[in-house]
């Protein structure tokens, strides 16, 4: 009908869609996976700390002995072992009733000892799952006792035990479709971009057949001379673009608005330089923390063993993987890398997401074993998380905010027996934090 | 009263030249080129408009480079070692011997390569200190100047190729096969040795020292003794640096001080003369030192003999001190030592019997457990250079050893192996020897090898590998394993070798002395009967009458501390450790008296040319106080010519004048000296950080004094005040911290520190301390973070106001001592409380920490060097240049320029980048690290666990550091009880109140007396 609206109007709708798609997807990029981090949150306690065991020579049920072996559980035996199903080793529900503790003992800790030795039950368990060896654990007597005590709790718990226990059977299955979603996680990016095109595409074919019908219906309006003024005033009406291109008033605000987003973009650009939030590197292989963390509950530290004890908090070297690789999921292409790398001895170029600059100092063992944080904290919901991306943005003020308003983690260690008294003495209330003893001074971090 | 003698740190400070005086004003050198190419219309015209240029291009290129953030990789093990945790450093017993000093060393490894070195305290004999030379050695492993394969005229070749064909010419040769090498302290490498030696019947194994004891040892019936300084109450010295260079320093230095150090319960210490013709660093520590011409040892060795014991012939030498000397040795039989440097076995000889006279045998002296660190034997060597020249030698391996260089017969050396149809060199670079040689089947470093050493008999040792061997190297054992047809390997070869001792469960045993790096027991052959002594006592006696007197002008060799011999002359560290007394740095130089250089009007600087025993080397002068006159000294270990970027051609090659006299060799003679009319300047670091001329920075009094009373050794500034005088620090503009938690602080003994430089190149170490080179360090931009300060003084005392009178006094002081007494003060970061250069960083760069730290941000620090010219210490250090990337410094500096060099940086410490000023940090990540361990073990630090690396390596203990917090902690504990006796802080007045305190240093001489002569 209105034939010259029709033919500019699509232009510019046109000119503003790609105009926000491209701006949108400039943003999208800026800020990263900004959106998909969706602050979902930390999960305390996800990844359980080992904790000592509390737990005595022989006896079981102590609430806090089995706690104990909760942790141990899941740092040490969950990647082999299941309380219903069979994973690599036997399901360990009623282990207890089977074999006296006095042979679990000796047993975990060195079985091949005990198959050495000739031990009836030790030969015949052996033999049965395919003469593979369990490995020794260094653990003490009280703690195996915690382990078979959280084992026990478990084994009489038959309904929750069963859902859970299904899961853990699902594993393999599970492990399988995730790998799939692995593959399609790393391509989603391009499935977005595609989809975008085809978006674009059609509507542009919109628009072209929109202005294509105007068009025509124009000209068969134009041959018809039955129109009155009316019709054809409204056919030959002109929208005076010139007026509003002309006003002061629309051109200071355009100047002024495009001025803004052109400072409100170099500002954040500026900020960002040499921020990596969200930055999310494809990995040689698509090791899946969600699977191992997230529904396999492995503890953090299995993996990465120096966590609590060093400075780095170490990426795990190929036998650790071989641990349990070398049964689990053997034919998977992913594994195979590793297999492939251990055969060619070369190790795996795994692409670092975390970087601190060389000036900085940062210490993992000062924060999960003095300091008492998550690992969650700093890196995110990594058990939810497919390929790992930096959560946090690690800036000196991110460090420094969560030094002043982090109260210490005085409790039971001697370190800090006095401090927290004179801090105390000196600031009724107060919260001992970390800045409070120091903790946001230069050579603190840099050195 | 205290004595006020005038301190100097140089004789440009005494004469006050106005060179000195205006470098002295102020902190960095004027107008000295940043830019190498400035032609003069750029450098001065446009430098802002450069600026502003290269700000924009900077920015831009940021901006660029942020686009896209360079991918780093994480690299994991592929099948992790149990015992190595990234992060986590591992420690592993070793030991260091290298033909000179032995250390039994600690070696700190990170992520499985050596990164430092320190003492180990399980070692009875080094007792946890550590020689320079020894901290250095570990960038000696990453040295890309070392022969990386096996080669074959200098090509490189196959090894089993080389082997193959070593072993048929080994089996054909007709004459001898010789092994070369200096003195080996290993019983197992002797006995590979043996087992090469029973495969090649005609097999010698030569030793010799470059700086030779066979006199000593030809005195004391075939042993080299061992000596104990701490049970010494007298110590005479003829020419013997024991502190320094001579036999074992370390075990010395801790010997020699345990009876040095005084406190108010304990106020006896050691009397210590020195007879000595250049101030070595022993000379600087005697109490009375004597200078005198090298062709005097010998007669006041005969006027000493004459003194303590009598009836030997009359000596021309005739000296109040040695007089002295001889009465108190006498009043001190059995409690006293006298040891010599010289290789004259007459000399040896006399002194041997004055110590056996004075009962001192089995009392400081013990001849039953004899030191093995020197068993070169002159005469062998001299016989086998004449055979090889005869044609009579069918092979020669040259094991570490390099006498093309070092040896005084080096051109007969050389000629000798063009006649040898076999020649194979083990050394760890094609050097002088190695390159003439038509094998080279290079040695593993000794961090990367197995190895055991016995350096005194009943003290084993061991050496493991800390990390795989980075080239295509074998161990030279196992090459003469492999060639004597013997499968084993040394390291099985070596644990066989142990069974003998260990006994009982050998594996237990093995482990423990793995462990310790230590272990007692005895695998060298049992001791043979004494044999006769060379000459006895009445032919020493005549040979010293009968020696000629020498005329002209006497020169004699001697050893740096920090480079030794020479074998490490490509370590940039130990060319850049200033000299412990001359302060000189890269190459040596001859050290002339000051009325010599008047006399000849030589300027310091002027090249001469020394000619001497037909051979003569142009070396510049250094107008050396304490020089013997008529004499000039000379260090060896420089003029390497084959030694690789960093050591080849620094200095000029002195080894050359010394001579062979009576089958030994001697490192002495007379030479003429005549000017070139070139220069050469010297780059001393003496003069370079002048610290204010105000009251004394340095503090010295007398035992006797100390006696009488320990409350008036030091003297302490006081500030008037309304309510009268008063402490400096009664009075201040600033708030005073408050320390909860820790309090950092160091007491630094100036009567125990030797000046050795140990805790110099350890801080170098722990701390990635660029080495700047040559010209810059004359450029007076050196960046040693921790510096020893030498100061001369003069012999001039209050009292002599009143004898002499004021002007004839100050005439005095103004006319150069001849024979200044010395005092070494190591000086670093204070840590001030009240710190100056915190107060004018315009960015806060520098901030004082809740520690007591004085704490330095580089990330912060945008260079505008006003701290450092706040800073009434002169100890921060300005990067002029990035060390790490810019060319120039890419032959000196190398180590921080190549993936090789780089595995020796510490990574718990930034590489300084351009632009910043950097200093002392009290080893900061050394103190988070012991806090976080004892925070992880829920716990307060234990004192001891918080250590800098200066105080870690200290062969004396002068550096005690620890937390004055706690009152128990041995800093503490001597901060309060030295508090008003000998405890001060430099530049007390100007109240900046520093967290090191110095401790007065005390002579054992008589008050207000000269005793120097």
């Amino acid at each position: 009908m209105n034939s010259i609206r029709l033919r500019t109007l699509p232009h510019f709708f046109l000119a503003l869609f790609l105009t926000f798609a491209s701006v949108g997807r400039a943003s999208a990029q800026d800020v990263g996976a900004a959106p998909a981090v969706s602050k979902e949150g930390v999960v305390p306690g996800a990844a359980a700390q080992a904790a000592p065991a509390a737990a005595a020579g022989t006896t079981t049920g102590d609430p806090a002995a089995i706690a104990a072996g909760d942790a141990l559980f899941k740092g040490n035996c969950a990647q082999c072992h299941a309380i219903n199903e069979v994973v690599v080793g036997p399901a360990l529900k009623d282990v207890h009733k089977r074999r006296p503790i006095s042979w679990l003992i000796p047993w975990i800790k060195n079985s091949s000892k005990m198959v050495a030795s000739g031990d009836e039950y030790a030969v015949k368990i052996y033999n049965q799952y395919q003469k593979q060896q369990m490995p020794s654990f260094a653990l003490t007597d009280a703690e195996i006792t915690s382990i078979v005590s959280y084992i026990a709790a478990e084994s009489e718990k038959p309904s929750q035990v069963t859902a859970g226990g299904a899961t853990a059977g699902n594993a393999g299955q599970v492990d399988g479709q995730e790998a799939g979603g692995a593959g399609v996680g790393t391509g989603a990016g391009q499935y977005v971009d595609l989809l975008l095109i085809v978006l674009v595409v059609v509507l542009i074919v919109l628009v072209v057949t929109l202005v294509i019908i105007a068009n025509i219906m124009g000209d068969v309006l134009k041959g018809r001379k039955d129109l009155d003024g009316r019709d054809i005033e409204l056919l030959d009406q002109k929208f005076d673009f010139s007026k509003i291109y002309k006003s002061n008033v629309v051109r200071g605000l355009a100047v002024g608005l495009f001025v803004l987003v052109v400072l409100y973009e170099s500002v954040q650009g500026v900020m960002a330089i040499g921020l990596d939030q969200g930055y999310q590197p494809t990995q040689p292989i698509a090791f899946s923390h969600k699977l191992h963390a997230g529904e396999n509950q492995i503890n953090c530290a299995y993996c990465h063993t120096s966590v609590y004890k060093s400075k780095s908090a170490n990426i795990p070297s190929a036998n650790i993987c071989m641990n349990c690789h070398s049964q689990i999921k053997t034919e998977s292409p992913e594994i195979k890398k590793i297999y492939r790398a251990i055969e060619r001895k070369q190790p795996i170029q795994w692409v670092r997401v975390h970087n601190l600059p060389d000036l900085a100092y940062f210490n993992h063992s000062q924060h999960t074993q003095v300091g008492g944080i998550e690992c969650q904290t700093c890196h995110g919901p990594i058990q939810n998380m497919e390929v790992v991306y930096q959560y946090s943005p690690l800036t000196m003020g991110w460090c420094i905010n969560c030094h002043r308003e982090q109260p210490l983690n005085t409790k039971g260690n001697g370190y800090y027996d006095n401090l927290v008294k004179l801090h105390d003495a000196a600031n009724q209330g107060a919260a001992f934090t970390v800045s409070s003893n120091g903790g946001t001074e230069c050579s603190k971090c840099h050195y | 009263m205290q004595e006020s003698p005038k301190y100097w740190k140089g004789i440009e400070e005494l004469e006050n030249s106005p060179e000195f005086a205006k470098n002295a004003f102020s902190e960095f050198a004027d107008f000295l080129p940043v830019s190498e190419k400035n032609s003069s219309t750029d450098a001065t015209v446009s430098p802002r408009r450069d600026f502003l240029k290269l700000m924009g291009f900077s920015l831009a290129a940021a901006t660029l480079a942020s686009c896209e953030a360079p991918i780093h990789k994480a690299i994991p093990y592929l099948n992790k070692p149990e015992e190595v945790d990234p992060g986590i450093a591992n420690f592993y017993a070793s030991t260091y011997f290298n033909g000179s000093d032995y250390n039994s060393v600690l070696v700190k490894t990170r992520e499985g390569r050596p990164i430092k070195l320190e003492g180990n305290p399980e070692s009875l004999i080094t007792r946890g200190g550590l020689s320079a030379r020894a901290q250095a050695s570990v960038l000696s492993l990453y040295d890309s100047a070392r022969l990386q394969y096996f080669t074959i005229k200098g090509q490189q070749a196959d090894k089993d190729r080389v082997d193959q064909e070593i072993r048929s010419k080994l089996v054909a040769t007709g004459g001898k096969i010789a092994i070369v090498s200096p003195t080996i302290i290993s019983p197992s490498t002797k006995r590979a040795i043996a087992e090469f030696a029973s495969r090649y019947p005609t097999t010698e194994h030569v030793m010799y020292d470059a700086q030779s004891q066979s006199a000593l040892i030809q005195a004391n019936g075939g042993v080299l003794p061992s000596f104990d300084f701490s049970k010494a109450n007298v110590i005479v010295s003829l020419g013997a640096d024991f502190l320094g260079t001579w036999i074992s320093p370390v075990e010395h230095a801790h010997q020699y001080i345990t009876n040095r150090k005084v406190s108010s319960d304990k106020r006896t210490m050691s009397r210590h003369f020195q007879f000595e013709p250049n101030l070595s660093l022993t000379g600087s520590n005697a109490d009375i030192r004597v200078p005198l011409k090298p062709s005097e040892m010998g007669q006041a060795t005969l006027a000493l003999y004459n003194e303590v014991v009598g009836g030997g012939a009359a000596s021309s030498f005739n000296n109040a001190q040695l007089k002295k000397a001889a009465a108190e040795l006498k009043a001190n039989r059995g409690r006293s030592l006298v040891v010599a440097g010289s290789n004259d076995v007459a000399i040896q000889t006399l002194v041997a019997a004055i110590n056996q006279s004075l009962g001192n045998i089995g009392a400081t002296i013990d001849t039953a457990n004899p030191s093995m660190v020197r068993q070169g034997d002159d005469t062998r060597m001299i016989r086998l250079v004449n055979e090889m020249n005869a044609g009579s030698v069918g092979a020669v391996i040259f094991y570490h050893a390099n006498p093309v260089y070092d040896h005084p017969l080096a051109a007969k050396v050389k000629s000798g192996i063009a006649k040898v149809p076999l020649s194979i060199s083990f050394n760890d670079r094609l050097d002088e020897t190695g390159s003439l040689c038509y094998y080279a089947a290079p040695d593993h470093h000794y961090l990367e090898s197995w190895n055991d050493y016995e350096p005194k008999r009943g003290s084993l040792s061991l050496a493991q590998p800390t990390i795989s061997p980075l080239f295509a190297t074998r161990q030279a054992q196992d090459s003469l394993l492999t060639w004597a047809g013997n499968p084993q390997s040394y390291y099985n070869f070596l644990r066989a070798n142990w069974r003998s001792i260990l006994g009982g469960n050998f594996q237990q045993g093995w482990d423990k002395a793995v462990h310790d790096g230590v272990a007692a027991g005895s695998l060298s052959p049992a001791p043979l009967a004494p044999v006769a002594t060379a000459v006895d006592t009445n032919q020493a006696i005549s040979a010293i009458a009968r020696a000629p007197k020498a005329g002209g002008i006497e020169f004699s060799l001697y050893e740096k501390v920090g480079i030794g011999n020479g074998f490490e002359a490509n370590n940039p560290w130990l060319q850049e450790l200033p000299d412990p007394i001359s302060k000189a740095t890269w190459g040596n130089y001859i050290a002339v008296p000051r009325d010599m250089a008047v006399a000849n009007e030589w300027e310091q600087g002027d090249v001469l040319k020394v000619t001497a025993n037909g051979t003569s080397i142009e070396l510049p002068v250094l107008i050396q106080p304490g020089q013997a006159k008529g004499s000039v000294s000379i260090a060896v270990g420089y003029g390497r010519e084959l030694a690789g970027k960093v050591g080849s051609k620094v200095g000029a090659n002195a080894y050359p004048l010394a001579t062979v006299r009576g089958n030994a060799l001697q490192y002495s003679g007379t030479a003429t000296l005549e000017k070139t009319g070139a220069k050469s300047p010297i780059a001393q670091t003496q003069t370079h950080h002048t610290v204010m001329d105000r009251k004394p920075v340095v503090q010295e009094s007398t035992l006797a004094q100390y006696i009488k009373n320990p409350k008036e050794v030091t003297e302490y500034d006081k500030v008037a005040t309304p309510d009268g005088l008063e402490k400096p620090n009664k009075v201040s503009l600033w708030q005073d911290y408050e320390y909860k938690n820790h309090h950092w602080g160091m007491v630094i003994d100036l009567n125990s520190c030797i000046g050795c430089g140990a805790c110099v190149i350890g801080c170098q170490v722990e701390n990635n301390i660029a080495v700047v080179g040559k010209q810059e360090v004359i450029n007076r931009r050196e960046m040693h973070w921790l510096r020893i300060d030498r100061y001369y003084s003069s012999d001039t005392t209050k009292e002599d106001f009143a004898e002499k009178g004021k002007l004839d006094t100050y005439d005095a002081m103004e006319e150069p001592s001849e024979n200044p007494s010395v005092i070494f003060e190591p000086m670093l970061c204070q840590h001030c409380n009240h710190a100056p250069c915190e107060t004018v960083c315009p960015v806060l760069a520098t901030t004082h920490s809740s520690e007591g730290l004085n704490q330095m941000t580089y990330n912060r620090c945008v260079g505008t060097r006003y701290c450092a010219n706040n800073c009434p210490y002169k100890v921060r250090r300005f990067n002029w240049f990035s060390y790490y990337t810019n060319e120039k410094f890419e032959a000196v500096n190398g180590h921080m320029f190549t993936d090789l060099g780089r595995m020796v940086l510490n990574p718990d410490v930034t590489v300084r980048a351009r632009g910043v000023m950097e200093k002392c940090s009290f080893c900061v990540q050394r103190i988070q690290l012991a806090k976080l361990e004892a925070k992880k073990e829920r716990r307060r630090p234990v004192d001891g666990e918080v250590v800098t690396a200066c105080a870690q390596s200290c062969p004396t203990q002068a550096i005690v550091f620890g937390d004055l917090r706690d009152p128990n902690s041995r800093v503490s504990q001597v901060t309060r009880r030295e508090d008003g006796e000998r405890g001060f802080h430099v530049l007390d007045a100007i109240n900046v109140q520093p967290n090191i305190t110095y401790l007065t240093k005390i002579r054992n001489v008589e008050p207000g007396k000269k005793l120097t002569v």
